[in-house]
């Protein structure tokens, strides 16, 4: 497909807009805290659509649509058993915690709560994993456009990365933050229109059940064994692996979201961000999975006279990363297209910009601050923000360049940040709720849990699936990566979780007074009853959790 | 820069514009609609809304 001068104008106007808010922003950072926090000065609104936008990286709307496409409306589980759950969980009882406490970072909250090395533990994976994950869905992005639009990939990688450089450098979080907003309408005014001609070309919800099978178009119906749905996985590694342990492990601990809730105005702000977020995520499915149903229900029975919407893969089977790209080409004529690919480059950059204001405050504070140059003036600081802010995305360039020549390295370097990830929920959750945890206890319990997360994947196989590093031995085959993937990481919590206690009660914890607004039971509890019901954040995040059940109930 | 609705609203109702002026001028219909057309009124609509929302608040 190739735009036109009106798609061009659209997405040129984009590009000038969003620096243009740098631009404006930059007069707003006078502080290291109004670089790094946005001065904790923003709107719940605002914080809780930029916490939605963080995570839309192109990686997640791509994905999610070839997703849709592979394994149907079971997709939806990230969303209604993975998502929402837990940012009802982090709003209504952890914002307390990270928010009261002051701490300006997720390792700082470490740091306040347990020891100096369960901090440098999680500040040094964090840092480094999201300068590489940034660096891998740019050169996604740069991949993607150069095979839907012919753009050179170097020019695509350079360009979008000048682009969030300048905004972030200059306006700092608070730029970041306004951009993920405006980012988050424009994904969703640009996807929006695929969903409606999908649907009116496939004759309505009941036209594309008719076109897929059964298993497409059910969330829960075929999840009672692993055999009986394209996902091969059973109810409670789907519950537990994906719904407890790693989406929990995500929304409730990534500093890449939880950064958004604490730049929020105040307390109830902040509690309120994450739910404000999950009104719109609920609804996610909707714009991002159901283009890649579509996809399918076009490709296995075409309307008459149309050709199939998905390619062959190489390796045989459809190519279900083109499930998106092909359905913008499909259905969208110049104008819209152009709102199309601008919805594409916004979200690439929301979930850049999300990795590089989370990297350069977490090295800034919990690794330049705290270990190598401490005590020097805010003014130093602030200038370090920002060389690291131009470093972080040099970092993530030479990432992408990697990426481009090396796709093992890359696979394995995200298969070692799982290991580190699976955990961490676990940590968050004792030190959180249970005041005899200690430091000694949450570091070993995060060592055990890596390692535990390691020694499952070196010691199962997936049936029919090839490994990147030789195996130990091969005790149980799991049916999908899936399975593989959900069950390591309820291993690697249960581990964590039990080292954490065992070990916590061998050592000596903390005195209560130390432990004050960091601890539940410890920090006085927040008394909201003079808010409007809209405004309390247990009383949204029950609505929050009933309409999800009605999704589920509905899709069954 | 007070209020993010401003910019936000000018942005979308500028997209309307050019796409009611495509969906006008090349009338390409896509499975039995004008997308163009509809789609940049629906954004025209929103971003007004966004732009008048922010102005009433100054």
């Amino acid at each position: 497909m190739h735009l036109t001068a009106v798609d061009l104008l659209i997405i040129v106007s984009y590009i000038g807009f969003v620096l243009a808010i740098g631009v404006v922003l930059k007069d707003r950072v006078a502080h290291s805290a109004d670089f790094f926090l946005a001065g904790r000065s923003i709107p719940a609104w605002v914080a809780g659509l930029a916490f939605l936008s963080a995570n839309l990286g192109a990686q997640e709307v791509v994905g999610m649509a070839a997703s849709g496409a592979k394994y149907g409306m079971l997709t939806s589980h990230f969303y209604w058993v993975g998502a929402i759950p837990a940012m009802v969980f982090v709003g209504v009882f952890m914002m307390p915690f990270y928010y009261g406490s002051r701490a300006r970072s997720v390792p700082e909250y470490l740091k306040l709560r347990f020891d100096e090395k369960t901090r440098a533990f999680n500040a040094l994976t964090f840092a480094v994993m999201t300068v590489f994950s940034s660096g891998i869905s740019m050169y996604a992005m740069g991949a993607l456009l150069r095979l839907l639009l012919g753009w050179n990939i170097h020019a695509s990688i350079i360009v979008s990365a000048i682009v969030v450089l300048v905004y972030i450098a200059l306006g700092g979080l608070r730029s970041a933050i306004y951009n993920e907003v405006v980012q988050f309408f424009l994904i969703v005014f640009g996807f929006v229109p695929l969903v409606w001609l999908g649907l009116r070309d496939v004759g309505g919800w009941s036209g594309l059940a008719a076109r897929v099978p059964d298993t497409y178009v059910r969330s829960w119906h075929y999840i009672g064994s692993a055999d009986a749905n394209p996902m091969g996985i059973e109810w409670f590694g789907m519950v537990m692996g994906l719904g407890f342990v790693l989406s929990f492990g995500y929304w409730c601990t990534d500093f890449l979201v939880v950064q958004r809730a604490m730049a929020a105005d105040s307390m109830t702000a902040a509690r309120r961000t994450p739910l404000i977020a999950a009104v719109p995520k609920m609804l996610f499915p909707f714009i991002v999975i159901l283009p890649g149903i579509i996809a399918l229900g076009l490709t296995l029975r075409p309307n008459a006279g149309a050709a199939p919407i998905l390619p062959q893969a190489s390796a045989g089977g459809y190519d279900f990363n083109m499930a998106l790209p092909m359905m913008l080409g499909r259905y969208y004529p110049p104008g819209l297209l152009g709102l199309g690919i601008t919805a594409l480059l916004a979200s690439f950059m929301s979930g850049m910009a999300g990795n590089v204001t989370a990297f350069n405050t977490v090295w800034t504070y919990d690794i330049y601050q705290s270990y190598l140059v401490r005590g020097a003036g805010d003014a130093h600081y602030l200038r370090v923000g920002r060389a690291t802010t131009v470093a972080g995305i040099a970092i993530s360039v030479g990432t992408a360049y990697a990426a481009m020549r090396f796709n093992n390295i890359m696979d394995m370097l995200q298969l070692v940040f799982s290991f580190v990830n699976a955990p961490l929920f676990a940590t968050f959750l004792l030190g959180m709720f249970w005041r005899r945890t200690t430091g000694d206890g949450a570091f070993s319990g995060l060592i055990a849990g890596t390692l535990a997360a390691a020694l499952h994947y070196e010691l199962t196989v997936v049936a029919g699936g090839a490994s990147l590093i030789g195996k130990i031995a091969d005790l149980h085959a799991y049916p999908s990566d899936m399975a593989q993937n959900f069950w390591g990481a309820i291993w690697a919590w249960t581990a964590c979780f039990a080292t954490t206690i065992v070990v916590s009660l061998l050592t000596r914890a903390r005195p209560a007074t130390e432990l004050a607004g960091l601890v539940y039971g410890l920090t006085p509890r927040i008394v909201d009853r003079q808010l409007a019901w809209y405004a309390r954040p247990a009383a949204v995040g029950v609505a929050v959790l009933a309409l999800t059940l009605v999704l589920n109930v509905v899709f069954w | 820069m007070t209020d993010l609705r401003l910019p936000l609203g000018l942005l979308l109702a500028f997209y309307g514009l050019v796409l009611i002026a495509t969906g006008a001028t090349a009338g390409t219909l896509v499975v039995g609609i004008n997308i163009n057309l509809w789609w940049g009124s629906v954004l025209l609509i929103f971003g007004a809304a966004m732009v008048l929302l922010a102005r009433r608040a100054t």
